[in-house]
């Protein structure tokens, strides 16, 4: 028979909100840290469909595939006809499969975070010990990684198969070491933008819309923008017009500062100077969405 | 075959609250994209055709179907609350046609009437670039809503399968390989808009018979398949 026991509650254990008489728990605790990184590792498998069913598997894997094949493709081609160089650089890569990537992006960043909206999930988060900033850093990391994954992945298998064929070792490495730069920063450009959308809709099909709409419609006008300023013959506006897309963004840091093909209309693509603008925007946008994040998630769902 | 609670209630899930806004943003950025370009180049009707072939029928004009077609549809089934709407005593054709209605309309005003105004902005018409993409993008309305309203009801990841189609298909093999272009809606209606202005400044791969035969066919053939997938409908939870 259940006697009601007098309800003791241990000196400085304030995560108890109540206490029914069920066995406490005494064993370690394993803390803030730990609960950061499960929530980016667990974001992270969850971007490749790692750990989820079989019917979400399929997109961001089919993606990674198509990533990756045209960049074999050309490493074959370059080591049947014992080319000197690879077709196509390393920054420019990234800017071929760009509609790739905005697929990517569009349809996972919903998967972070809009279902934790819609399910209410987050108060659930909020009331283990981590905090709003420890969610957005988890949630942010997780999601650059994932495209980190899939934009360096082809740039490898691009430079394995240059050093196979015995191309220019100090060469590949340094444009290898470029690319490198170049999808880093693409991936925090476009995670922060992802996310930024995503995190304000619960619907999921919504924000994949948003998020294309935004990569995609933005990237179309300033390229129609580019080239009709180029045929008007105002070229000194072209590289200032990219800086109004995030596509363009990455394209124009790589050819102005990291020594990539001009990926824009017309014969000379950025300077140094604008190279270094294009930069500065970069991670000017990176800190804003953050920023973003954090102020979205203060309030959310509580 | 029209039911008109079911557009109402349709009408409120596309355009209720903010979704309107973000819907007008696309088409409000292509006028603004115009104006800028005429006060810039001045009235020139190959850029003309290049922005609106370019901007707003390969990209505007899917964006926007696959919002409103998949939105007609994809969301109910999503949260579960189309078990109310299945328990009224509907056809699930008539369902589906007025919702195919209702996403064909949505579709039309915020692609089709934008382009039409872009069009005037750029060139005043001039050999009739504004209205052939007026005629291509009412055209492809009809096809993408349909197409897209039946991946709705097929697919829980409609949206990105929608936007697979728009972007990699059309844009990307469509550019590389020649071959899918014959199976692209957007060639399809171009096909129409070429008969309809006679321009060259507008062409199509496609000819117009296998462009209006494909076109009536799959959009009756999706329409009438989503119907169908509306009949045996089972609801699953999340994933």
């Amino acid at each position: 028979m259940a006697v009601e026991q007098p309800l003791a509650t241990p000196a400085g254990d304030q995560s108890r909100i109540h206490d029914i008489g069920y066995r406490g728990y005494d064993g370690p605790r394993l803390g803030r840290g730990y609960a950061r990184l499960s929530l980016y590792s667990q974001t992270l498998r969850g971007s490749y469909g790692l750990g989820r069913s079989v019917k979400s598997k399929v997109l961001p894997m089919l993606l990674f595939a198509v990533m990756c094949v045209p960049a074999a493709i050309m490493v074959a081609v370059a080591v049947a006809t014992k080319a000197h160089d690879l077709p196509v650089s390393y920054t420019r890569y990234a800017i071929i499969m760009q509609a790739v990537i905005s697929l990517y992006v569009a349809s996972q960043a919903p998967q972070a975070v809009s279902r934790d909206l819609r399910f209410k999930t987050i108060p659930l988060y909020f009331s283990r010990p981590i905090e709003t900033a420890d969610y957005v850093r988890a949630k942010f990391a997780a999601l650059a990684s994932a495209m980190f994954i899939l934009t360096g992945a082809p740039l490898l298998v691009l430079y394995l198969g240059a050093l196979l064929s015995k191309m220019d070792f100090a060469h590949q490495s340094k444009g290898f070491g470029q690319g490198l730069v170049s999808v880093a920063l693409l991936s925090l450009l476009f995670a922060g933008i992802g996310l930024v959308i995503a995190s304000v809709t619960p619907r999921r099909g919504f924000g994949i819309a948003a998020v294309i709409a935004v990569l995609t419609i933005s990237y179309g006008a300033v390229s129609t923008l580019q080239a009709i300023a180029d045929a008007q013959g105002s070229s000194g506006a072209v590289p200032w017009i990219g800086l109004f897309s995030p596509v363009t963004l990455i394209g124009g840091l790589s050819s102005g500062l990291l020594g990539g093909t001009n990926t824009f209309p017309g014969s000379d693509g950025p300077t140094h100077g604008q190279g270094a603008v294009y930069l500065l925007v970069i991670l000017g946008l990176v800190a804003a969405t953050y920023g973003l994040l954090l102020r979205r998630y203060k309030k959310v769902g509580l | 075959m029209y039911d008109p609670t079911v557009a109402r209630l349709t009408y409120r899930a596309l355009l209720g609250r903010r979704r309107a806004l973000i819907l007008g943003a696309l088409p409000l950025l292509l006028i603004v994209i115009s104006v800028v370009v005429r006060a810039l180049a001045g009235a020139d009707d190959q850029t003309a055709a290049d922005l609106l072939g370019g901007l707003a029928l390969a990209t505007m004009v899917p964006l926007i179907g696959v919002i409103a077609g998949t939105g007609a549809i994809g969301p109910e089934i999503d949260d579960g609350s189309v078990v109310y709407l299945l328990s009224k005593p509907i056809k699930r054709p008539t369902i589906i046609f007025t919702k195919l209605i209702v996403a064909i309309a949505v579709t039309m005003v915020f692609s089709a009437l934008p382009t039409l105004i872009a069009g005037f902005v750029l060139n005043g018409n001039g050999q009739q670039i504004a209205v052939a993409y007026t005629v291509a993008a009412l055209v492809a309305s009809i096809t993408y809503a349909a197409l897209f309203l039946l991946l709705g009801t097929v697919s829980r990841h409609a949206v990105v399968f929608g936007l697979v189609y728009a972007l990699v298909w059309e844009a990307l093999f469509g550019s590389l390989v020649p071959g899918a272009r014959t199976l692209s809606v957007q060639q399809w209606s171009l096909a129409v808009a070429h008969k309809v202005t006679g321009g060259d400044l507008v062409t199509s791969d496609v000819s117009l018979t296998t462009a209006t035969v494909l076109l009536v066919v799959v959009t009756v053939l999706a329409t009438w398949y989503a119907g169908q997938k509306l009949r045996s409908l089972t609801l699953a939870g999340e994933e």
